[in-house]
């Protein structure tokens, strides 16, 4: 499934575009469209603007994305943007659509919107390719939301500087995910930029933007886009309704008596964002938390099987069990998933 | 290098350079973008205040030494400025004028006759992906004054960048990701093919410091080129404005939400709620691309503007204002601006580079040198300054202005220079008609009716005949214009090059005041005949407009002068006597 681009065709690649475009006639009428602009033509109509929550405190109301099935799927990041009922999002030709969030993957940071269209221009994923370091590449996105309505999204022009997995820790990178990336040599993630599409440059699809990513400890910002062939099983599973998000209409009250992050012996990090994520600040002695093994730094991503984004959605959760009720919670400890059922009655809990 | 640099840059070029050999169509681009770039060069300048004390870049597009940069360049230096070009060598400059709006100044280097000149391209005609260069002087780095040249792609076209608070805006822009940093300001964005397509500077700065992100900004070339001959006279310009706003309605139709009924838009005819189809031979369909066209016309032109009410589609030629009113523009000059790139500051210490401190930039050459009261100004650009207000430099002001109405008046037969003008001839009603004008007013005489009009104190007081907007005192203008010195018409000036109806290319505009009336003369720049004159007693209401043309060879006088008022013909006198 997976289908590496080799060096040379990446090469021969950037021969054929250099050699052309320095033969483009350059004031004749007759203008002939560059390979560039043929290849854009194909990937700019499947580009789309979303907007969402933010707007204030450096957080941008808006980011981008891309159409990759023809009935309206559109894989962005998974930002504080979509943390609203609002969603919407403008295709290349301008057409404004309401966009439904179908689920996302928190340790990928990834999405998938649904508008209600059809017949729509997309970049298939099942046809997206991988390549290795020093293949030129094109970025495009709505960065700084410079494009709006009909007019289409930036593009830049980088290439993968190195193929490698992210070292994100805590306190360096703010993103959970440390898994294969490509850094790129441009600057390509920039306030709105997330969600945008990496392609070569006869247009396969190749990877999504990330978000801004800043390294706290030397204040140094990297570019990096998730390869597709690491989002895939995500995505699938978004599609399969495998991965909902917690949260919303549960349609039944709260709970009279309902569990507490605190009654399992969970103390969360601050919550100072609209979305921050629940990382467990630390664990009380002798709490069920720490008899199953919880520990400080852990990401809780999963509440049973629903994506918990943030602190807040965990202690709204809560409110729905029972005090008595056993939860099973899934962490992100050093690269690794590890689930744990909790009881906050005195009942087993176990790693 | 230390032999660890050495390896490390053994290391990184290796793999590379061994792919590449052998591969000649990857070495031949190579070699023509080298080339490229040494034939593009040398029209680029960096740009100095007097003493070094701040900078950026520019491009110089004439021989003669006209250079363009940014406003924002500009104005720090003062109307004396220092420019640097790939020769090493370093050569005063005088201002010449300003856009402060659209944030280019025009300067004009001295000491040769034969500067490298770039050729503009068409900015139109530039595609998203297209190979672009941006050549200059960011961090002010060029101690020889050779250009740092960065390479991207044109990421975006018909870009609008909001003035966000600040004067500056940046309508139908080119966007690029070619690295531009501080001190990019004001040089040039070249094409593939060398060719001119725009003036840097702007770039999208957020939270990671002043220093490239990927997403910069040029004036496009064609904008510039609307504005050049405003530029050449002296001016501080403006530009345009319909006196309407527009967004989208619920159907996507880009509408007029407001508008002033004192614009020339609203007495052509637009309303409220009409749906603007295009303007200035470009169609609207965003309320951005409806920016974009208008905030790159000078104040002043006159543009066609289709618009559609009912199903029923007009078509009309509006009048534009000026987005400030008179001396408002001035006043804002003040006002701080954000997005603009930041113009390095020769004391390091204050400096926002990243990382290693670039040395500083050569220390410049100073006529005198007394530092306590700034260095002599050399007497080559002393000659070419003249301050007045609401000027950058009156002295290409008045250059014009002579330029214009010599040429003119080495036309007029000398008869025509002095004395009473008598024309005879029939009107557009098969009529006879007598026209006589003199110092004391103007008279026509038809068959069974006269009009007569006496020159006073207030010229404004009677505009003969009724219903053509005051005929007679236009013609009276156009005759003191002819046989008087320039200096008793009133306030004369060159405006700069505007359209004319019926005209493809720009004509050179004089605008003259005289007792209460202004006359914008329109003259061919080809032959330097006057082909037309517009005459206001009042902005708000339309002027007299008078067209003059069947010039026989030889002939400072029209064979046919056609009178319009408002949106409806008044006469057309065909001469049958020539004086």
């Amino acid at each position: 499934m997976r289908m590496n681009l080799p060096f040379s065709a990446a090469l021969s690649c950037v021969c054929a575009v250099s050699v052309a475009l320095a033969a483009i006639p350059v004031a004749g009428d007759d203008r002939s469209e560059s390979p560039l602009a043929q290849t854009l033509r194909t990937v700019q109509p499947a580009m789309v603007k979303v907007y969402g929550a933010g707007g204030f405190r450096g957080l941008e109301a808006y980011q981008s994305g891309f159409l990759f099935s023809p009935e309206g799927h559109i894989l962005t990041a998974y930002t504080t943007v979509l943390d609203t009922t609002m969603l919407r999002v403008v295709l290349d030709d301008g057409r404004r659509f309401d966009a439904e969030l179908l689920g996302a993957d928190a340790r990928l940071d990834v999405a998938v919107l649904k508008i209600d269209a059809q017949g729509l221009p997309c970049l298939r994923l099942d046809a997206a390719a991988d390549a290795e370091a020093g293949a030129p590449v094109l970025a495009l996105s709505n960065m700084f939301g410079v494009a709006t309505g009909n007019e289409p999204v930036s593009v830049q022009q980088g290439a993968i500087a190195i193929v490698t997995d992210l070292d994100a820790r805590r306190g360096t990178f703010e993103i959970p995910y440390k898994g294969r990336v490509y850094i790129l040599d441009a600057v390509t993630n920039n306030p709105g930029a997330a969600g945008g599409a990496v392609v070569t440059w006869d247009g396969r699809l190749l990877a999504m933007l990330g978000k801004e990513l800043r390294n706290t400890r030397n204040n140094t910002w990297i570019n990096y886009a998730l390869p597709i062939s690491v989002l895939r099983p995500s995505v699938d599973a978004i599609l399969a309704g495998e991965q909902s998000v917690a949260g919303g209409d549960h349609g039944r009250p709260k709970a009279a008596r309902p569990l507490t992050p605190r009654a399992l012996g969970l103390i969360l990090v601050p919550d100072v964002v609209p979305r921050t994520p629940p990382y467990v600040d630390s664990v009380l002695a002798g709490s069920p938390a720490s008899r199953a093994g919880l520990r400080p730094d852990d990401l809780i991503v999963f509440l049973d099987d629903a994506l918990v984004p943030s602190c807040r959605t965990l202690r709204e959760e809560l409110e729905y069990r029972d005090h008595f009720e056993v939860v099973r919670l899934t962490v992100l400890r050093d690269r690794e998933l590890v689930e744990v059922e909790l009881s906050a009655e005195g009942k087993e809990s176990r790693p | 290098m230390t032999p660890v640099l050495r390896a490390i840059f053994v290391l990184t070029l290796t793999p590379v350079s061994a792919a590449l050999v052998g591969d000649g169509a990857l070495l031949q681009a190579e070699a023509e973008r080298v080339a490229l770039i040494e034939r593009t060069k040398p029209p680029v300048i960096a740009v100095f205040a007097v003493e070094g004390e701040s900078g950026g870049s520019g491009v110089l597009i004439s021989p003669d030494g006209l250079a363009l940069t940014n406003f924002h360049v500009a104005r720090p230096c003062g109307e004396w400025l220092k420019c640097g070009l790939s020769d090493g060598r370093l050569y005063d400059a005088v201002i010449v004028g300003v856009d402060p709006v659209g944030d280019v100044a025009l300067i004009k280097l001295f000491g040769r006759n034969d500067f490298p000149a770039a050729i503009l391209g068409d900015s139109d005609r530039v595609q998203v992906g297209d190979r672009a260069y941006v050549m200059g002087n960011p961090f002010l780095l060029a101690a020889d004054f050779q250009p740092t040249v960065t390479c991207g792609i044109i990421s975006g076209v018909h870009r609008y960048q909001f003035p966000s608070g600040t004067l500056l805006e940046y309508a139908d822009c080119l966007q690029t990701d070619a690295s531009i940093n501080p001190g990019n300001s004001g040089g040039p964005l070249f094409d593939g093919g060398g060719l001119l397509i725009g003036i840097v500077g702007r770039a999208s700065f957020e939270k990671r410091g002043r220093v490239n992100v990927g997403a910069g900004y040029a004036i496009s070339i064609n904008q510039v080129r609307r504005f050049l001959g405003y530029l050449h006279s002296g001016r501080i310009v403006d530009h345009a404005t319909l006196g309407a706003t527009v967004a989208f309605d619920d159907a996507q139709r880009v509408v007029v939400t407001e508008i002033l009924d004192s614009s020339d838009a609203y007495r052509r005819g637009l309303r409220y709620d009409d749906e603007i189809v295009s303007l200035a031979g470009r169609p609207v369909t965003t309320p951005n691309g409806f920016k974009n066209i208008l905030g790159t016309i000078p104040k002043g032109w006159r543009v066609p503007l289709s618009f559609r009410r009912d199903g029923e589609r007009l078509d009309v030629l509006v009048r534009l204002a000026g987005v400030h009113a008179e001396g408002e523009l001035l006043e804002k000059l003040e006002s701080s601006r954000a997005d603009e790139l930041p113009i390095p500051q020769r004391n390091p210490g204050k400096d926002e580079k990243p990382g290693k401190t670039p040395a500083p930039i050569e220390p410049i050459e100073t006529a005198g040198g007394n530092r306590p009261t700034g260095p002599d100004m050399p007497e080559v650009v002393k000659q070419h300054l003249e301050e007045r207000a609401g000027y950058a430099n009156y002295y290409f002001n008045r250059q014009h202005r002579t330029r214009v109405l010599d040429s003119w008046l080495a036309k007029l037969a000398p008869a025509q220079k002095e004395g009473q003008w008598a024309l005879s001839g029939k009107t557009s009603a098969e009529d006879t008609f007598q026209l006589k004008i003199n110092d004391k007013g103007a008279s026509i005489e038809l068959a069974e009716n006269r009009y007569d009009w006496a020159a006073t104190d207030d010229l404004t007081a009677d505009l003969q005949p009724e219903g053509s907007g005051g005929m007679l005192p236009a013609l009276y203008l156009w005759r003191y214009l002819a046989t008087h010195p320039v200096e008793e018409f009133g306030e004369v000036s060159y405006l700069g090059t505007a359209p004319f109806p019926g005209r493809e290319d720009l004509l050179d505009v004089i605008v003259a005041v005289r007792r209460g009336l202004e006359v914008w003369f329109y003259f061919d720049p080809n032959d330097a005949r006057l082909v037309g004159l517009e005459m206001w007693s009042d902005p708000s209401r339309d002027p007299c407009e008078v067209r003059f043309s069947e010039y026989a060879e030889s002939s400072g006088t029209p064979g046919r002068i056609e009178v319009i008022y408002g949106d409806a013909p008044f006469t057309i006198l065909t001469m049958d006597a020539r004086p």
